[in-house]
């Protein structure tokens, strides 16, 4: 592993615990409360915009053309059992690491007026958040990376319950309690990959060559803590609860970045390190993907409540990322980071909006709105802008995703494209949909006729977000670039690997009627039997024998 | 002879009369002196730990090996973070009698004979002069109905567990013809041809000290003497003295049992298992916090025994990671117990601490990371005891290991609701008036303990390097 870092210092460490700076500064904070809460305020918008320009220095000096890991940093940690302080980001992370960077500030400015109680306390979590969020990203050792996974647990939790809605205890509780099930089983995977490759290092693992049946568990266990996370239907259930009772904020960065860490595991462990199972499991991954996309559609389409709407629609749009992933092919995962990246805008900023009318009736039911865009242009037209990004209109950021993700689908299986693209059709039903019932119309109620517009702080947090979606939607490719070079090689990768263990008898997917290397499904035939679940042959003899204690015993 | 490698046991005694002459003799209250003298003793005794060097002392009753070292270790510095608790409950509790002290001394030095000990006779002297000290302890307060009975509890249910230890040893006596841990180990080294009464004797050997840690099922007495207990012998009772026996367990299991594994795994195994099940699901409707801890105690001994049942050098290194971690978070968590005091008089009930982050946030704070760690959630040092001991139990990979490790996990995440609901209810409830003022000692025990528990991450290498030597001592 070579040692490159062209920044010249230890540019991801500094961006991961630089908010931890600003925690402290925060803790030493005294004086009155009101003043406590206003220096606060300004000290976590200061830590996080810093935090972001100096990871502006990713977007400039990364070289795109590489597809490795670069601005690589280690430590000795445990050097004795293959563990260290291993940092690096590569094409697939490095704009998680922005979009995580850039969400903080807007976030901490939406909370300016909206929390009033604790302020010192909301911005010091929110900056702990920001660091867990980033390392999560930039960590490039498992082990690491899990404890940044998990910790985001803990910021997360607090701020649903304290400063949260009226069931935020119940949402917070369940938040925690369903993640952390998942996790804690790709802990148990993590431990099994460890001992089998005796590091935790991720550039060593992507080229540990796993045993089939062992893939197949790694790849459940794995998919127990990634699917929640993204979420994948059925276990999405926890994501409207957690929307629905935390502050704007919070929903801003569950869905922004939050969302994204599933996703991320998924392309970087699942994918990436056991590519026989994930061939095996496609299927099912495209199955759950497709309901996703319809059946949470449906239901985003009877919601009462803006938020809850919002959070269904994350589902649908995180299905369509899904799909795009398991095409194993570069448009499709090109698009679905692309997806994710525009989710992670798009929704963010939808949650802004239903911040911004609830800051000021303090209802988030869509039937006490209506005629908005009467008193609030402004607001209309924001609103307007981000209902077309998450609908996917050309010109949007959401167009280049959802059309990158059904060509790589289109690929595979033409019904899978269909049945995603469903997705768009009935986006644009329940979008539209919302933005009649609360834009257009007369206003009927007493206080909506004088509601204020966007205030000048309100419009400092929307018009980056703005011009990102425009930007993302008309020039794509100063963001498909960076993740190009990596996706392509990826996708080599992973071809590779197909063939490899074709070779070897290995692979498992003659039951399900597919070739080597183009994985095809066919959905709608009885092929398909219960979408992969079945194990093959080489499962079924003894599924947990298969860590002997005498093979690669590398620990000690 | 070597006598010199029983020098920390021999001082500490030594310094525990001197105490006790100085208290009687001192005409008005003296313990606070004691305790400072207490205090001085551990520190002393823990450098001569370090100096002493690794040898079998006594003709070979006595040994002092990496594992030893860091078993003392931590035993003294459970003792002496339970001592500074102990101050000034007792003064507040019109308790304070320099008995008190004097009593956790010879109690340590008790533990650390059983740390020492490679002969069942050693370990059988250093565990009751364990347990009798702490008997006293639980009963101190002794005009206090519920202390008398969880002393008289701890002491009838804790003599039957010393009579199925006794009665164990002498099983395997008679039916070895030995004592000796290294003779023991060279007579039973046929897994198949163990015989039945020395089967028997291994098994009572494992109830007796089972007791002592509190593993399911013999933790009946376990919430009745946590609850009932002044706190700080609580707490005292929940670090240290679950330490020594722990590692006797671990000498005779990996000693004299070495070669039968396959015979005492599967009782581990059970016993493992009861202990993590019952442990995280009977915890959820406690509203005593002395009792959830109890609960978690018990929790926490399942999880490490994990490591143990892997039998493996990694196992026991995760066993000694997991109690390193498991005598912080539990001294830092009862510390934050001791600092719940209202108008005077302590309060126990977790509703007592509904909306302490609104009051006291440091204290607030410093439990939640303490309920974290217990929890398991990484950064925090808990998470990282679990990790060594599903570590090693995943390494081994049988599936009866891989049925362990998954069930560990899965109780853990039902363990971590009551550990989220003490957090929800300090940071999520409706403030209740706020607690006393801390004294000094109660806050630097828990901001010591809760720093170990957030910076453990930072120091892991140093730690896992010493305990994996400990380990490595044990395995020769």
């Amino acid at each position: 592993m070579s040692e490159t870092n062209i920044a010249g210092f230890p540019i991801l460490s500094l961006v991961t615990f630089l908010p931890l700076v600003g925690v402290a500064i925060l803790a030493t904070l005294r004086g009155d409360e009101a003043a406590v809460a206003q220096n606060a305020r300004w000290t976590a918008l200061w830590t996080s915009l810093l935090t972001f320009m100096i990871s502006l220095v990713l977007w400039g000096r990364f070289d795109p053309s590489v597809s490795g890991f670069q601005f690589q940093e280690s430590r000795d940690w445990m050097p004795e059992y293959g563990v260290g302080y291993r940092m690096g980001v590569d094409g697939i992370s490095v704009l998680f690491v922005l979009l995580s960077t850039a969400l903080t500030p807007v976030c901490i400015l939406a909370s300016w007026d909206a929390i009033r109680t604790r302020v010192r306390e909301y911005m010091i979590v929110f900056l702990i958040l920001e660091t867990m969020m980033v390392g999560m990203f930039c960590a490039t050792d498992f082990l690491l990376f899990y404890v940044f996974f998990e910790a985001v647990l803990i910021p997360m939790y607090v701020i649903i319950g304290v400063w949260g809605g009226p069931r935020r205890v119940y949402a917070s509780l369940k938040f925690f309690l369903y993640t952390l099930t998942g996790s804690v089983l790709m802990l148990l995977a993590l431990l099994a990959m460890w001992q089998r490759a005796g590091t935790t290092d991720i550039s060593v693992l992507l080229h540990t060559p796993f045993p089939y049946n062992m893939q197949y568990w790694l790849f459940l266990a794995f998919m127990a803590s990634f699917a929640v996370k993204v979420p994948m239907w059925p276990v999405h259930t926890w994501l409207p609860d957690a929307h629905v009772e935390a502050p704007t904020a919070g929903s801003v960065i569950l869905a922004g970045v939050l969302l994204k860490m599933g996703a991320y595991g998924f392309i970087r462990f699942s994918v990436a390190m056991l590519p026989d199972a994930s061939a095996h499991f496609q299927p099912l991954m495209f199955a759950l993907g497709v309901v996703a996309v319809i059946y949470t559609s449906y239901v985003a389409l009877a919601q009462e409540d803006m938020k809850k709407l919002v959070a269904y629609s994350s589902v649908a749009h995180m299905g369509v990322v899904m799909i795009g992933i398991f095409t194993f092919n570069q448009q499709g995962l090109d698009g679905a980071l692309f997806q994710m990246l525009s989710h992670g805008i798009v929704s963010a900023a939808l949650f802004l909006c239903v911040g911004v009318v609830y800051d000021r009736i303090h209802s988030r039911e869509i039937a006490r709105y209506g005629g908005l865009s009467d008193r609030m242009p402004a607001y209309a037209l924001v609103f307007m802008v981000f209902t077309m990004a998450s609908i996917g209109l050309p010109g949007t950021s959401g167009f280049v995703g959802e059309f990158l993700v059904i060509v790589g689908a289109f690929k595979v299986n033409f019904w899978l494209a269909l049945l995603g693209a469903l997705g768009m059709i009935l986006g644009a039903a329940y979008m539209l949909y919302l933005y009649r019932r609360v834009m257009f119309g007369r206003i009927t109620k007493d206080d909506l006729k004088s509601i204020l517009d966007l205030s000048p702080r309100e419009i400092a947090v929307f018009a980056p977000l703005v011009l990102l979606t425009l930007w993302m939607g008309v020039y794509p490719s100063s963001f498909t670039s960076f993740f190009d070079a990596t996706t392509g090689a990826f996708v080599q990768g992973h071809d590779q690997a197909m063939l490899g263990s074709a070779g070897q008898g290995l692979r498992p997917l003659t039951p399900l009627g597919t070739s080597p290397q183009t994985p095809l499904i066919r959905l709608g035939t009885n092929k398909i039997g219960v979408w992969g679940l079945v194990p093959s042959g080489v499962l079924g003899a003894k599924p947990l024998a298969f860590l002997p204690a005498s093979t690669g015993t590398n620990l000690p | 002879m070597n006598w010199t490698a029983a020098l920390p046991e021999i001082f500490l005694s030594c310094a525990g009369m001197v105490i006790l002459l100085l208290g009687v003799v001192q005409k008005k209250d003296s313990t606070t002196l004691c305790t400072m003298g207490v205090l001085a003793a551990f520190a002393m005794a823990a450098m001569l730990v370090l100096q002493v060097q690794p040898t079998a002392a006594y003709h070979g009753l006595f040994v002092t090996d990496a594992m030893a070292t860091f078993a003392k270790l931590l035993i003294l510095a459970g003792a002496a973070l339970t001592a500074v608790l102990s101050l000034d409950f007792n003064a507040k509790a019109g308790t304070a009698r320099f008995e008190f002290p004097v009593l956790i001394l010879f109690s340590t030095v008790g533990m650390m004979t059983m740390a020492s000990a490679a002969n069942l006779m050693t370990l059988y002297m250093g565990l009751e002069l364990m347990s009798l000290a702490i008997y006293v302890l639980a009963a101190f307060a002794r005009d206090d109905l519920r202390s008398s009975e969880a002393g008289l509890k701890y002491f009838v249910l804790g003599a039957l567990a010393s009579g199925l230890l006794l009665y164990g040893i002498s099983l395997t006596y008679g039916f070895s013809g030995s004592m000796d841990f290294g003779r023991l180990a060279q007579a039973i080294t046929d897994p198949d041809g163990v015989s039945t009464g020395l089967m028997v004797g291994m098994a009572f050997i494992l109830a007796g000290l089972a007791f002592k840690i509190s593993a399911v099922p013999f933790h009946m007495w376990t919430p009745d003497v946590y609850e009932g207990a002044p706190t700080p012998v609580t707490a005292f009772i929940s670090t240290a003295p679950k330490v020594a026996p722990f590692v006797a367990l671990l000498r005779v299991m990996v000693g004299p049992f070495g070669h039968v594994t396959v015979q005492w795994q599967p009782i581990i195994v059970l016993v493992a298992i009861a202990s993590m099940l019952l442990g995280s699901f009977a915890a959820i409707m406690q509203s005593n916090i002395k009792r959830l801890m109890a609960y978690s105690s018990i929790g926490h001994m399942g999880y490490a025994l994990v490591g143990l049942a892997a039998g493996t050098e990694a196992g026991v290194r995760g066993v000694l990671i997991y109690l390193l971690t498991y005598v912080a978070m539990s001294a830092g968590a009862f510390a934050c117990i001791i600092a719940m005091r209202r108008d005077g008089r302590a309060v126990e009930r977790i509703a007592d601490l509904a909306g302490l982050a609104k009051t006291d946030l440091p204290l607030a704070s410093l439990l939640a990371i303490f309920m974290f760690s217990m929890a398991g959630i990484p950064p925090f040092a808990g998470f990282f005891g679990k990790l060594y001991v599903f570590l090693a139990a995943v390494q081994v990979g049988t599936p009866i290991m891989w049925t362990l490790a998954i069930l560990g996990v899965l109780t853990s995440v039902v363990g971590c609701f009551y550990y989220l609901r003490v957090v929800k209810v300090m940071f999520f409830d409706a403030a209740e008036p706020a607690f006393d003022a801390r004294p000094a000692g109660v806050s630097f025990v828990a901001v010591a303990s809760g720093a170990f528990t957030v910076l453990f991450v930072l120091a892991l290498g140093a730690f896992t390097g010493a305990a994996g030597s400990a380990a490595k001592a044990l395995f020769g």
